[in-house]
């Protein structure tokens, strides 16, 4: 019982966003007319990508910074994607492990400039998503490149139509009905993150969030965790960016969706429960940061306008609840304000 | 008793010529130190004296500018504090190494955890790890998995001296590593201690508190300015014959002389069922005009929470406060100081509520007086230099241009801007925390001179200190916490060690004639 | 505060020279004029560069606090949109008061529910965009600047811009704010420790809320004056000062994470930015070069900035 009561006083930001995303969710499905697994494949379809970069942006703020070329650094293999990943079979799974590459190389850059030039993450972050930008720009001048369309369909979808395409298998029943985007992301968290997490360079990026210098008198390798968060964070952005090129089928070097995917990156790690200070939290929280963002905009889909709340269905009011929505989703936090005692504390 | 110091001994740890220059400052100069296994050598010094540098540069913190360092007889040079702890030795700070928002497993094992076969770390044997080290500290009702910030601060110096033991040291370096321990936590930590120089650690102890010292140490060494003043076994010399090594000059300790009064003094201030749950259970105490009153008790009895709650600083405090006899109900600092009501507070860590650090010491000194200092919208510089100049002076602020950091000038002259930064409110009630925790005699005695004056010219002053000395030696009358609320009031023949150490504890104690008498 | 020449100002005005050298080269060798440096080019530079000098006046004001404003895009977009929308001096003033407002909810957001300012900001912004697509129903606005916002934005006298004029008094007032008012003061403490700012009885909200309206107030003062030079407001017409403005407050010398710098260096950021930008664009450089070397200059400055303060520590 000690052990449940400690787990949940230590996890009441990401069990909140359970819950949002569950109530969210079932109003959704309780509205949408014949909602079904295919529903939840385009769902998912169109969250994977924030989760992923969600999950880059999560890293930076860990170690108590924040990354600003999350964005760009998608919008980059995403374009560097669309021409290496264009081949069929062999090739494009080279193609893949080439975008990783490259998110994990610029990642491991960031990390370097902020730890040996000094400077602080957001305006490091700043300029070289600017770089990154202007290298995509200079890969996709205009929107172009094509993935091998069976490739694209095959893996952007559940397992069955992956196994249809290339007469693999034909149906499995309901495991055939499974998207394929949760595999994804259970592979990564299994095979990245967690290992990451609980590793001691991993939990090095917890300490110095916490309290960086404890962590240098405690004998923390600032340097090579600090690095190694940043490297993690170019990473998933990395492919986030492939995930958007198989989604999209080309490669578009699109600066107004690069800066709106990094602030509302910003926006799935509060939702989900981590402190921008950094120090605590984690990935899982910001997973589901992202589908309480995307459900949202799903209700404002789906909603009739016949309905009592239909207004909100009005594409000319989406932006505006949207908006007020993120707001007071992250002003949560703040009633710990009213329950304050001692003022002083809410300056540490 | 401790076996005193013997030169047949070998020296385990050895410092030759160790210099330590920040810019034109000289931390340390040219000193010769060594400490021999199976001992818990005692580093006195005032503050400034290079005690802090000293371990620095044993543990790895910060390097020598010249000199050598020897362990066990062989040369060594710690680069960060990883590779002292690789050669065993172990620092435990005085501002604590542990991250907040780590559990205590995860701070007590933080660098070389138990590892599964993967090379991840094995949660289940860090708690493990983390149990054994509690229990050896006597602390088995932390639980590991607790994160650290949720820790009072006495449970969270015994999980960082848990940590220090975990990793196995040879040298254990301790700075006021006590401080905020209960009275049965620091008698445990002496057992502790005992054991360790009973299986041949060499340990070395820094604290201002005489009695530990008494208690423990078997040999001290004194520091002052920078330099290695002597070394003696413990007992070889008085107290006040170390405290005149320790500041170089004739000194005693002389408090002010306290007044006489014939009648009680006008309450200034009037405190009636202070209440703040849980730690202020129905307080009420009154300052007169002219007088000092002291507060006393064990750490954490509700004293910094009743100076916070007269600050306005506390939300939900219920009771009846009154100034001069008008009722009042503060907000804010920002209403506590205005001139109506004229508070003031001294607070607890200057470094972090009392001062801004990089900014100037002119800046700082204006800081809580500029909305009086202004014409119109706009600062009036030259009354803010003329300010300035005047508590400078009368402070006797050692700081030359006042333009520079704050941050460059001494602990008892930074105690010294925050005191002046409060004077020029001209506040009437004067509540300090703890002033002169870490600062130099002399610089105590100038406090405490400057105390009774303000109390000669009308203030009230409610004085919270641990020194016992400070309470017997500047207070008119001694309020005792206890659990939030006042157990006792000493004043006149009542007021002595034996008497605030009892009430402290809450224990009944006898006000016999035999007391009286002394 | 003492006459000290600070560093960072120092090393922008090199870096001013660097490029207007460099710009100079460019042209003489490519048309064999030096046009970048001819005061007319120049006067056309701080035209249009006196919108982002009001809009990082503002952003400096929270920055200093250990804030930062990210609602600046959509605040000077709704300001000008608004404006233009009522028209007369009645829009002139509505604008002006969404100013304020957004600054006022920013403050409260952020000094009274204790909500990151990155984080709150950013929700404003969204909710800015959100109003103006409702108002306008998602199409570009049709109403035109009023008189007052061309007179800003867009005349000149004797061939100085009226923006300059505007970008030069709001910094003197800022200027007389920071270091010459009992607020200025705060706003310093406030970013380098807050508990001991409140502790010293400085009214640490109402600070704060002040700032944030300052910063949103120059955000609306920009956003009427571009959309005069411009002539109409047009949707996203502040999306392109948000990272330049922050930019060029940390080129400065103001330490991004509040507590120093001195607003001669915002001005010197400024101008270094939009020097920058024009030589970039007068190299008919493609926008792909024009970031890479925006982003590459900025991390240049900031490593020559961090081995300047590690030398002298």
């Amino acid at each position: 019982m000690k052990s449940l009561r400690l787990f949940l006083s230590q996890n009441l930001g990401l069990l909140l966003a359970i819950a949002m995303f569950a109530v969210l969710y079932a109003f959704y499905v309780s509205q949408y007319p014949n909602w079904g697994m295919n529903v939840v494949l385009q769902n998912g379809n169109e969250t994977l990508a924030l989760i992923l970069v969600g999950m880059a942006q999560t890293m930076a703020v860990i170690v108590g910074g924040l990354d600003l070329s999350v964005g760009p650094l998608m919008t980059l293999t995403n374009c560097f994607g669309s021409i290496v990943m264009a081949g069929t079979g062999g090739s494009v799974v080279l193609g893949i492990i080439a975008c990783m590459a490259l998110g994990t190389a610029c990642g491991f850059m960031n990390g370097c400039i902020i730890v040996y030039g000094r400077i602080q993450p957001i305006i490091a972050t700043l300029a070289t998503g600017a770089i990154f930008l202007g290298l995509a720009l200079l890969l996709r001048p205009s929107p172009g490149g094509s993935i091998d369309g069976d490739f694209a369909w095959a893996f952007t979808n559940d397992i069955n139509e992956l196994g249809y395409t290339y007469g693999w298998w034909e149906d499995l029943g309901f495991f055939g009905k499974i998207p394929l985007q949760p595999i994804y992301l259970i592979l990564i968290v299994l095979l990245v993150w967690v290992p990451f997490k609980r590793s001691v360079t991993g939990r090095g990026a917890y300490a110095i969030g916490s309290n960086a210098h404890a962590a240098y008198m405690s004998g923390v390798r600032i340097d090579r965790s600090k690095i190694a968060a940043f490297t993690l964070a170019g990473f998933f952005a990395g492919c986030a960016g492939i995930y958007l090129t198989m989604q999209m089928g080309s490669g578009n070097a699109d600066a107004p969706q690069a800066a709106e995917y990094t602030l509302r990156s910003i926006a799935t790690v509060v939702i989900g429960g981590t402190s921008l200070y950094g120090g605590t939290g984690g990935v899982i929280g910001t997973i589901f940061g992202a589908l309480v963002l995307r459900s949202i905009s799903f209700i404002f889909r789906v909603v009739p306008e016949s309905a009592p709340l239909g207004f909100v269905a009005s594409p000319l009011l989406q932006p505006f609840f949207e908006g007020l929505i993120l707001l007071v989703a992250v002003s949560l936090g703040a009633a710990r304000v009213f329950r304050v005692k001692n003022r002083l504390s809410l300056f540490s | 008793m401790p076996e005193g110091a013997t030169a047949a001994q070998a020296a385990y740890l050895e410092m030759r010529g160790i210099s330590k220059n920040y810019g034109g400052v000289h931390a340390l100069s040219n000193v010769d130190f060594s400490a021999r296994r199976g001992s818990i050598h005692a580093v006195l010094g005032e503050n400034g004296a290079g005690k802090s540098t000293l371990i620095k540069i044993v543990s790895g913190v910060v390097a020598p500018s010249t000199g050598t360092l020897h362990l066990d007889g062989k040369p060594v040079e710690f680069r960060t504090p990883l590779e002292a702890n690789a050669a065993g030795v172990v620092c435990i700070f005085q501002e604590l190494s542990l991250m907040p928002d780590l559990s205590v497993a995860d701070n007590i094992s933080i660098t070389a955890p138990p590892r599964t076969k993967l090379g991840l770390i094995d949660g289940r044997a860090q708690r493990r790890r983390a149990e054994e080290l509690l229990a050896r500290v006597g602390c088995e009702d932390i639980d590991p998995r607790e994160r650290v910030k949720n820790l009072p601060l006495s449970r969270r110096q015994m999980v960082e001296i848990a940590k220090a033991l975990g990793r196995n040291p040879t040298l254990l370096i301790l700075d006021e590593a006590t401080s905020a321990l209960t009275g049965t936590d620091v008698e445990k930590v002496y057992g502790i201690l005992h054991a360790l120089r009973k299986d041949g650690l060499c340990l070395l102890y820094i604290s201002h508190r005489m009695h530990e010292i008494e208690e423990l140490a078997d040999t001290c060494s004194v520091f002052r300015n920078g330099q290695h003043i002597e070394t003696f076994a413990a007992g070889a010399h008085s107290h006040d014959d170390i405290v005149q090594l320790m500041i170089g000059r004739d000194w005693s300790n002389v408090f002010p002389e306290k007044p006489k009064w014939d009648t009680p003094p006008a309450p200034a201030l009037e405190v009636e069922n202070l209440t703040w749950a849980p730690t202020l259970n129905n307080l009420t105490l009154s300052v007169g005009k002219g007088e000092i009153v002291g507060v006393g008790g064990l750490d954490g009895q509700g004293q910094r929470e009743l100076l916070l709650a007269l600050f306005g600083v506390l939300r939900g405090v219920g009771g009846t406060m009154k100034i001069d006899g008008r009722p009042v109900k503060l907000g804010s600092p920002a209403e506590a100081k205005q001139p109506e009501n004229g508070i003031a507070l001294i607070p607890e860590d200057r470094k972090t509520e009392g001062l801004m650090l990089p900014m100037s010491v002119a800046e700082n000194i204006t800081i809580a007086a500029l909305p009086w200092l202004t014409k119109g919208l706009v600062i009036d510089q030259s009354a803010e230099a003329d300010k300035i100049r005047e508590m400078v002076e009368r402070m006797q602020i050692k700081a030359g241009d006042l333009d520079q950091e704050v941050a460059n000038l001494s602990g008892g002259n930074q105690q010294k801007v925050v005191i002046a930064k409060w004077l020029l409110t001209g506040a009437r009630i004067i509540l300090l925390n703890d002033p002169t925790r870490g600062i130099d005699v002399g610089t105590k005695q100038e406090i405490y001179a400057l105390l009774r004056g303000l109390a000669a010219d009308g203030a009230s002053i409610l004085f919270y200190t641990t020194d016992y000395d400070e309470l017997i030696g500047c207070c008119d009358r001694v309020l005792i916490l206890y659990d939030g609320a006042i157990v006792r009031e000493l004043t006149g023949e009542a007021l002595t060690e034996t008497n605030i150490i009892a009430s402290s504890l809450n224990l009944p104690s006898e006000r016999t004639s035999a007391e009286a008498a002394r | 505060m003492s006459l000290r020449i600070d560093k960072p100002i120092l090393i922008g005005l090199v870096f001013i020279v660097i490029i207007l050298a460099a710009g100079t080269s460019y042209t003489i060798a490519t048309q064999g004029t030096a046009t970048f440096i001819s005061p007319n080019y120049l006067m056309q530079q701080l035209h249009f560069g006196a919108f982002l000098g009001m809009t990082a006046a503002g952003m400096m004001m929270v920055i200093l606090l250990g804030h930062i404003d990210l609602s600046v895009p959509w605040t000077l977009t709704t300001s000008a949109m608004v404006a233009s929308a009522i028209g007369g001096m009645e829009g002139n003033v509505a604008g002006l008061l969404v100013g304020l407002t957004v600054g006022l909810v920013n403050g409260i957001g952020v000094a009274v529910l204790r909500v990151p300012s990155m984080i709150f900001t950013l929700g404003v912004n969204t909710v800015l965009l959100g109003c103006m697509v409702m108002l306008t129903g998602g199409h570009a606005p049709q109403s035109a600047a009023t008189d007052l916002m061309l007179f800003l934005g867009r005349d000149r006298t004797f061939e100085i811009p009226h923006s300059v004029v505007v970008w030069a008094l709001l910094s003197a007032c800022l200027v007389y704010v920071l270091n010459r008012t009992p607020l200025g003061r705060y706003m310093y403490a406030i970013g380098n420790q807050e508990a001991a700012a409140y502790l010293s009885g400085v009214r640490t909200r109402l600070v704060i809320i002040a700032s944030f309206m300052m910063c949103s107030l120059c955000a609306a003062i920009a956003g009427l004056s571009l959309a005069g030079y411009s002539a109409r407001a047009f949707q996203a017409m502040g999306d392109q000062y948000l990272l330049p403005s922050i930019a060029a407050v940390v080129l400065g010398g103001t330490n991004i994470l509040g507590g120093s710098g001195r607003y001669s260096g915002t001005v010197v950021g400024v101008i270094l930015i939009v020097l920058l930008q024009s030589m970039l664009s007068i190299m008919q450089m493609d926008e792909a070069y024009r970031q890479i070397i925006y982003g590459a200059v900025i991390i240049l400055m900031l490593l020559i900035y961090s081995r300047g303060r590690k030398a002298a520590a």
